[in-house]
């Protein structure tokens, strides 16, 4: 944060003048904090817990048949975890490849479905299973959210789904296929 | 050299256009009239410049145009979509014709009290990652010629009261870490007090006081004594830190004592035994001095919680007459079940009585002389037993404030009954900004008594004798707020069929009903202009009212639509 500031101390510095050096900067600006920038393809998962998070999950590390596990990306090159932003955590259920939706299926790896964590309702970010419905529901509110067809809203508050997001299966790992399939979080309402 | 001028001079108007809150033409921007000292002590009847329009907390209108005999024909003068979702549970607050709405995402709307016309309108760009477990605001605070909000990401806000703009916005706590405000904040002479929300998630609250003009802190008081202080021995070791004590609601001020007084919430996690001790100032009401905040008495209605029972509500200050004198009373319809007749004198708070106003089934006596209960331990929730209790995790009697008439001399009560809970208590660890409730939550149930045909009830209480006066039975549950009138009329909405009425403050008959949006858990106020009294309330349902409906629903196999969205609703009699 205190770069991203010292960057634009140094823009506000060089003026209007140097096109070229203010075109690097605003390169570099456009790139985000990579604790706090959105799951990447190529990421790993580990698990969102205080301590010690363990390595990379894999598909075994996540129960069949439930409950969740909750997981941040992590960029498999740094290794930074991007535990920056609430936003960023990742709900992992292993379920039965044929009991998911035919869209769900296509973004499950090893029957491993994966959603954003935080609710789209107001914001919260944990969940009470129902290992004979497997469904999650929001504690806070109550949504219900069916993790087996693209997390639709089964009953409760909660404006939309929780959003998608891709997953495979590289080297033995959990890896993010692609970014979330819609906006993770609440969104703000207001004439 | 000339064209970047102006290119600056476009930047810093887009910039200014950009960072200012949404600033319509005013439609009648009559010269705001600057709320002093004097005005808060003795409000215009035709005003209602706080929260429940009095420092002691009375709900009270003085206005006497609609009566029994005429309220018949009270009809909607205009409505204001506010645009937001949730709970909307803030009174609409008037003064001399410029109305101030909160809701929601801590929106504040100015608006011409008389047309409905929007002066102003602040809107907060929340963090987006931001959780709202109470997504709701209860109003705004008024003092020489600014309003002021408490943010549900724990900011407080000074607004400029002509235009809206901000003046100052300073942090009160971090919200990553689970702090945040829903309160409207109590100002008094010239110090603006909030407290902090966050129990479930496991804060240390607090009552902070901010200079009302420059926003610079000028003290905080933990609702949960740190090391050293009075209290911090009834807490066992560091679970003082993740204390709880939320403070839900606007404190009142006896001006004679110069003491402001706030009801506390439970100690957090939910389960006694995993916070052992009497956990003070939990579940309490705190008195405190308004120039440094120092705790100058207390009384805690129950010790160590262990039912999420938040006695949310600050106690109404009136004077009560028993055993032929007068007491400078504190009247607490508790959140426990029970009415608490308290004493508040300068050396502290003392107990004169209490008794039960629902059917509760947790304690098993009262000390006569100090006001502490003994429990059933059958009834208590504690790590790994399955215990049920009655009245539920919602009590008694929730946040929507009760009334006081002084006319009827009643007490009127927004009650729940014949409600139980059942909790399984569970060890966790803390994580900051996490849940941190101390249950195996999936196994949370409401059931309903075997046979109750009742759950909400309006009741009417003489504190003088000690005796109820009417009731009046909903169906369902009841999350209303009281307004009573000196016209002789007690409104409240607060029922899942959208429905706001009027009642006669002597008798609880229903008088006058009308079905709005949504469901009404807004406070209600009233005001006049031109000679004209009006009735205005907020009808938006969500937030506790919200989630008792779905456990209800759980609880029966049923499932029940009370549409959302938040209208503002004013009303005045027709023609």
């Amino acid at each position: 944060m205190s770069a991203r500031r010292s960057l634009l101390k140094v823009v506000a510095g060089l003026g209007l003048t140097l096109p070229l050096s203010r075109l690097a900067v605003t390169r570099a600006l456009a790139q985000p904090d990579s604790k706090a920038a959105r799951p990447q393809p190529g990421d790993k998962l580990i698990r969102a817990v205080a301590g010690a998070p363990g390595s990379a999950l894999t598909p075994a590390t996540v129960p069949a048949g439930g409950p969740p596990v909750i997981a941040y990306p992590m960029d498999a090159t740094t290794g930074a975890v991007r535990d920056g932003s609430r936003l960023n955590q990742v709900l992992l259920v292993h379920l039965e490849p044929r009991d998911l939706a035919e869209e769900t299926r296509a973004r499950a790896a090893a029957g491993i479905v994966a959603y954003s964590a935080v609710c789209t309702h107001t914001g919260c970010d944990q969940w009470d299973w129902d290992a004979r419905a497997k469904t999650i529901k929001c504690p806070c509110h109550f949504s219900t959210f069916d993790v087996k067809d693209a997390a639709r809203v089964l009953d409760g508050p909660a404006p939309r789904r929780l959003p998608a997001l891709p997953l495979n299966v590289s080297g033995g790992v959990l890896v993010v296929a692609g970014g979330f399939v819609g906006r993770p979080g609440f969104q703000q309402g207001g004439a | 050299m000339t064209s970047l001028r102006s290119i600056l001079v476009t930047c810093t108007l887009v910039t200014l256009v950009a960072l200012s809150p949404a600033v319509l033409p005013a439609q009648s921007p009559t010269s705001y009239s600057a709320v002093t000292e004097g005005r808060l002590l003795n409000p215009e009847p035709h005003n209602w410049l706080m929260y429940r329009g009095n420092y002691a907390g009375w709900g009270y209108s003085p206005l006497e145009q609609i009566t029994p005999q005429n309220v018949a024909k009270l009809t909607p003068v205009w409505t204001l979509s506010t645009g937001v979702n949730e709970g909307h549970q803030a009174p609409p607050i008037v003064n001399n014709g410029v109305m101030f709405v909160t809701t929601p995402q801590a929106q504040v709307l100015a608006l011409n009290a008389r047309t409905g016309d929007i002066l102003w309108r602040y809107k907060r760009e929340l963090p987006e990652d931001l959780l709202q477990l109470h997504p709701t605001n209860r109003g705004v605070g008024l003092w020489d010629n600014k309003v002021y909000v408490g943010t549900v990401d724990a900011h407080l806000v000074a607004l400029d009261a002509a235009t809206g703009k901000v003046v100052w916005d300073k942090v009160v706590d971090d919200w990553k870490k689970g702090y945040y405000i829903t309160l409207a904040p109590l100002v008094v002479k010239g110090k603006v007090m909030v407290g902090t929300s966050g129990g479930e998630l496991g804060v240390r609250a607090f009552i902070a006081a901010f200079d009302a003009g420059t926003g610079q802190e000028l003290w905080r008081t933990h609702t949960v004594p740190g090391p050293g202080e009075p209290g911090h021995d009834t807490w066992s070791g560091d679970a003082w830190k993740t204390g709880g004590v939320s403070v839900w609601i606007t404190g009142h001020y006896d001006p004679q004592l110069n003491l402001t007084f706030w009801g506390t919430g439970n100690a957090a996690p939910w389960p006694g035994d995993m916070h052992p001790g009497d956990n003070l100032y939990s579940s309490s009401v705190i008195a405190l001095d308004v120039e440094t905040g120092k705790i100058r008495g207390h009384h805690q209605y129950h010790w160590n919680d262990s039912w999420d029972w938040d006695e949310v509500s600050t106690p109404i200050l009136l004077d009560v007459q028993r055993g032929g004198r007068t007491i400078k009373g504190l009247v607490h319809p508790g959140r426990n079940g029970y009415l608490w007749l308290l004493e508040r004198r300068a050396d502290g708070i003392g107990f004169v009585d209490a008794k039960p106003f629902v059917k509760q089934e947790v304690f098993t006596a009262i000390d006569p002389k100090t006001g502490r209960p003994s429990y059933d331990p059958e009834h208590k929730p504690t790590g790994g037993k399955t215990v049920t209790f009655c009245p539920g995790l919602w009590g008694g009697k929730d946040w929507p404030p009760a009334a006081y008439n002084p006319k009827t001399g009643l007490v009127y009560i927004p009650a729940n009954d014949n409600h139980c809970s059942t909790l399984v208590g569970q060890t966790q660890s803390y994580e900051p900004g996490k849940l941190y409730l101390g249950i195996d939550r999936p196994k949370t149930t409401l059931s309903l008594r075997a046979g109750a045909t009742s759950i909400g009830e309006l009741q009417a209480w003489n504190m003088n004798s000690g005796q109820k006066s009417w009731t009046h039975q909903f169906r369902w549950q009841y999350w209303g707020p009281v307004l009573t009138t000196g016209g002789g009329l007690v409104f409240s909405g607060g029922t899942n069929d959208r429905k706001f009425r009027a009642f006669d403050a002597t008798t609880g008959k229903v008088l006058w009903e009308f079905t709005t949006n949504s469901g009404v858990t807004g406070v209600p106020s009233s005001f006049a202009l031109d000679g004209k009294q009006y009735i205005a309330v907020q009808s938006g349902w969500g937030v506790d009212a919200q989630r008792m409906q779905a456990r209800i629903d759980t609880h029966l196999g049923t499932k029940t639509d009370v549409p959302q969205g938040g209208v503002i609703w004013v009303f005045a009699l027709g023609n």
